[in-house]
C-alpha cells in the first residue's frame, strides 16, 4: 500500500528532494512504533517484577496471612497481662501426601508476649519414606506479622519413614504490637508433598 | 469540521487477486473486512458452544455431556467470545474507520497490520484443536479451568491448558501489534488541522483502549508464561509447597482482566455517541466531558482489579480500597450516560436499526453497570460471588454493552463499507428478537444467582428448574436470531439498494464525505480540517 502511494505521488514529489513527505512520515511512524515496543517490554518486565514485589508486600502487610519463614528472636517485650488472645490451630494434608496430621490441642489462650509451645502430630501411613513441607497461613491477615515463631516444624522439610509418627513442636508468641481489635487468630498449616530440588 | 478536498483515485494498481490478495494485503479496508469476518465466524462458533451449555442446563441432571466437557465448553466459549469475537470486531472497525475518520490514507504500519490479523486464525485453531484431538484419543480435550486459568487447577490440567496458553500468547501479540498501529496512526496520520481534541469520539475510545492493551496484555502474557513454566519446567510461581502463591495468579490475571473489560467497551463508547448524534440530527453533547470521562475510566480500570476475588481473603483495608475505587468508576460512567441521553434530548430522532441498537444498548448496558455496583459491595459480594448473578451481570455488560454495541456499529457502517443498504425490516426484526430473547435469557439468571445457583456447574438443584428452562429456550432464540444478522450482512454485501455517500441524513464526520463504498485508496491527499 505504502509502495503504491509512492509510485502514485512520484509526480508531485520533487525528484531531488532528500526525503519525500511520505518517507518522512513512514520514518516517523516507525520511530513511534519502536518506542511503543519499549512500553510493551516494560510491561512484560513489570509482570515478572510483580512476583518479588508481591512476596515482599505480603510479608510486610500479612496479606494472604503469609508469615516469615525464618525463626524470630525470643520475646524481649514484657508480657501484656491486660489482654487475652486466642490462637486456634487447624491442619490439612494436600492431595498426594499420605499422612495424618493434626494439632494436639485445638486452641490456646495466652497473653501477648507470652511464649507457648504447641505440639503437632504427623504420621506417615504409607509404606515408603515421604518428605513433606508445611505451609502456614494466618487469619486475619492483619495480625500475621505479629505471630512470631521461635521454633517451627515448618521451617524445614519433614521426612517420615513408613509408619513413622512424629510429634513436632511449635514455639511461638504473639507480639504485644498486635492491633487491639484482634482477639482471635487462626493459624492453619497445610502439609504439601515437598517439591523436588 | 469541514472538508476542503476529497481525493480519490480510481486507477488500478497491480495488487494480487484471489486468495493472495487477502494473504498479502496491507490495505486497511481489506484487513478491516478480514477482522470483522473472522469476528463474525468466531461469534457463531462461541455462540454454538454456549448453546451446548444451555441445552445441558435445560433440565436438572446430566443429559448430554460429562462435566469435563461442560467445563471445557464454558472456558473456550469465554476465551473465543472475548479474544476472537469482541476484540477483533473492535479492531476491524478501527482498521476500517479510523483512517477514514481522521483523513489518513491508510494505517501507519500496514505490514504490521497484516501480520496482526494473520496471527488470529492460528490462535483460533489452537483454542479449538484440543476438542478434535480428544476425538482421536489424544489428550483430554480443551482447557477446563474456565477462561481465568486459576491454579492449582490449571497447573494440573491436561494439554488443553498448554494449547490455550499458546493461543493467548498469539492473541496477545496480535492485539498489541494492532494497538501500536492504532496509537501511531492516531498520533502521526491525522489530517492537517485535526487536533487531538477534534478527533472523532471513536478514535478517542480506541486511543485509550490501545494504551490499556499495550500496558496490560504483557502482564497476562507474563502470568500465563509463569503458568507454563510451573507446568513443565519445575518453577513454583503458583505452588505453595515450593514457596509460591496461587492467589498471586489471581492478582496478575485480573491486573490484566479488569482493564480488559474496558478494552472491550471503550471502542463501543466511542462510536455509540456518533450513532446517537447521527440519528438525533444534532451534535453530540459534552464532547470534552466524554473524552475526560473516557480517560478517567481508563485510568481507574488498572487500580481496581481485586474486586474480582473479594472472597479469596484480603485484609479489611484492602477490601475497602477496592470496593470504593470500583464504585468510583460509576462517576465518570454516569457522566457518559448523561451525555448520551442529553445528545438525544430534543433531537429529531428516527429509529433505523443502528439507532434501535444504540438506544437499547444504553438501557441494557445501564442494567449491566448498576448490577456491577451491587457486586462491588464487599458485603453483598460474599453472597453473589461465583453465582449466576455474576454471569447475568457480565453478559449485560459484554453481550449488551459489547456485542449489541458492535451490532449497532455494523448496521451503521455496513452501507458505507459495502455501498449497499441492508434490509431495514430484517434489521429491525433482528434487533427486537435479540433484545427480547437476551433479556429473557439473562433476567432469570439474576434470580437464579440471588437464589444461590453456582456457576460453572453442569447440574443444579430442582428448585432452579423453571428459570433455567426459560433461560435455555430464550438462549436458543437468541442464538438462532443471529442467523438473520449473518443473512442480512451477506445479502447487503452482494447488492441491493445503492447507498449514497452520506448514507444517513444526519451523519457527521469525514468517513461520510467519501462515496460508498470508499475507493480502495482514500484520502491520498489529506483533507484540511478547520
Amino acid at each position: 500500500m505504502v509502495r503504491c502511494l509512492d509510485v502514485h505521488n512520484m509526480a508531485s514529489v520533487e525528484e531531488n528532494a532528500p526525503l519525500s513527505a511520505q518517507e518522512q512520515i513512514r520514518l516517523k511512524n516507525k520511530r513511534l512504533g519502536f518506542k511503543l515496543v519499549w512500553l510493551v517490554v516494560g510491561s512484560l518486565l513489570f509482570a515478572f517484577a510483580l512476583v518479588p514485589i508481591y512476596n515482599v508486600l505480603c510479608t510486610i502487610t500479612g496479606l494472604n496471612g503469609k508469615t516469615s519463614t525464618t525463626a524470630a528472636l525470643a520475646s524481649k517485650a514484657k508480657v501484656d497481662k491486660s489482654r487475652w488472645v486466642t490462637v486456634q490451630f487447624t491442619s490439612s494434608v494436600m492431595p498426594g501426601l499420605g499422612w495424618n496430621f493434626y494439632p494436639k490441642q485445638a486452641s490456646i489462650k495466652l497473653h501477648p508476649g507470652q511464649i507457648e509451645t504447641v505440639i503437632f502430630v504427623a504420621k506417615n501411613i504409607t509404606n515408603q519414606e515421604v518428605v513433606g513441607q508445611a505451609i502456614p497461613s494466618i487469619t486475619p491477615g492483619i495480625g500475621a506479622a505479629n505471630l512470631k515463631k521461635i521454633e517451627c516444624f515448618c521451617f524445614v522439610r519433614q521426612s517420615l519413614k513408613p509408619g513413622e509418627q512424629r510429634e513436632m513442636p511449635l514455639r511461638f508468641y504473639v507480639s504485644p504490637e498486635l492491633p487491639s481489635d484482634v482477639s482471635e487468630m487462626t493459624l492453619s498449616y497445610s502439609f504439601f508433598p515437598a517439591v523436588k530440588e | 469540521m469541514s472538508t476542503t478536498t476529497v481525493a480519490h483515485h480510481e486507477e488500478h494498481h497491480d495488487h494480487p487477486t484471489g486468495i493472495m490478495r487477502w494473504l498479502t494485503t496491507t490495505n486497511h479496508k481489506d484487513i478491516g473486512t478480514m477482522y470483522l469476518t473472522f469476528s463474525l465466524v468466531m461469534f457463531l462458533v462461541g455462540g454454538s458452544m454456549i448453546l451446548g451449555i444451555r441445552a445441558e442446563l435445560f433440565k436438572p441432571g446430566l443429559q448430554l455431556m460429562n462435566p469435563e466437557f461442560f467445563n471445557q465448553l464454558i472456558g473456550v466459549h469465554a476465551l473465543i467470545m472475548i479474544f476472537a469475537a469482541l476484540m477483533p470486531a473492535a479492531t476491524g472497525f478501527a482498521n476500517w474507520m479510523i483512517p477514514l475518520q481522521i483523513g489518513a490514507p491508510d494505517m501507519a504500519l500496514p505490514r504490521l497490520n497484516n501480520w496482526g490479523f494473520w496471527l488470529l486464525p492460528p490462535s483460533a485453531i489452537l483454542l479449538t484443536l484440543p476438542f478434535t484431538l480428544a476425538l482421536f484419543g489424544i489428550g483430554d480435550g480443551a482447557l477446563a479451568t474456565g477462561w481465568t486459568f486459576y491454579p492449582p487447577l490449571s497447573v494440573q490440567g491436561g494439554i488443553g491448558v498448554d494449547f490455550a496458553i499458546f493461543a493467548v500468547h498469539l492473541l496477545g501479540i496480535s492485539s498489541v501489534m494492532g494497538s501500536i498501529n492504532i496509537i501511531v496512526t492516531l498520533f502521526n496520520m491525522r489530517a492537517p488541522g485535526m487536533t487531538l481534541m477534534k478527533m472523532p469520539m471513536f478514535a478517542w475510545g480506541w486511543l485509550i483502549t490501545a494504551f490499556l492493551l499495550v500496558a496490560t496484555i504483557p502482564v497476562l502474557a507474563g502470568a500465563v508464561t509463569m503458568l507454563l513454566t510451573d507446568r513443565h519446567f519445575g518453577t513454583h510461581f503458583f505452588d505453595a509447597a515450593g514457596g509460591g502463591d496461587p492467589i498471586m495468579f489471581q492478582h496478575l490475571f485480573w491486573f490484566f482482566g479488569h482493564p480488559e473489560v474496558y478494552i472491550l467497551l471503550l471502542p463501543v463508547w466511542g462510536f455509540i455517541p456518533q450513532i446517537l448524534e447521527t440519528f438525533s440530527r444534532k451534535p453530540m453533547y459534552g464532547y470534552k466531558a466524554q473524552v475526560y470521562s473516557l480517560w478517567a475510566i481508563g485510568a481507574l480500570s488498572v487500580v481496581v482489579w481485586a474486586h474480582h476475588f473479594f472472597t479469596a481473603g484480603m485484609p479489611v483495608p484492602a477490601l475497602l480500597y477496592f470496593m470504593y475505587s470500583t464504585m468510583a468508576i460509576s462517576l465518570p460512567l454516569a457522566v457518559l450516560f448523561f451525555c448520551w441521553i442529553r445528545t438525544m434530548w430534543n433531537g429529531s430522532m428516527s429509529f433505523e436499526t443502528p439507532m434501535l441498537f444504540a438506544v437499547g444498548w444504553i438501557i441494557l448496558f445501564g442494567i449491566g453497570g448498576l448490577t456491577g455496583l451491587v457486586l462491588a459491595d464487599v458485603a453483598a459480594d460474599a453472597q453473589y460471588h461465583n453465582s449466576y448473578f455474576v454471569v447475568a451481570h457480565f453478559h449485560y455488560t459484554l453481550f449488551a454493552g459489547g456485542i449489541m454495541g458492535i451490532m449497532a456499529g455494523v448496521y451503521y457502517w455496513l452501507p458505507k463499507m459495502t455501498g449497499y443498504m441492508y434490509n431495514e425490516k430484517l434489521g429491525k426484526l433482528h434487533f427486537w428478537l435479540t433484545a427480547i430473547s437476551f433479556n429473557l435469557t439473562f433476567i432469570p439468571q439474576f434470580f437464579l444467582g440471588l437464589a444461590g445457583m453456582p456457576r460453572r456447574i453442569p447440574d443444579y438443584a430442582l428448585q432452579f428448574a423453571e428459570f433455567n428452562m426459560i433461560s435455555s429456550i430464550a438462549a436458543f432464540v437468541l442464538g438462532f436470531s443471529q442467523l438473520l444478522f449473518v443473512y442480512n450482512i451477506v445479502m447487503c454485501a452482494r447488492g441491493g439498494k445503492k447507498a449514497t455517500g452520506q448514507v444517513w441524513e444526519g451523519a457527521r464526520g469525514l468517513e461520510w464525505t467519501l462515496p460508498s463504498p470508499p475507493p480502495y485508496h482514500s484520502f491520498t491527499e489529506q483533507p484540511i480540517i478547520k
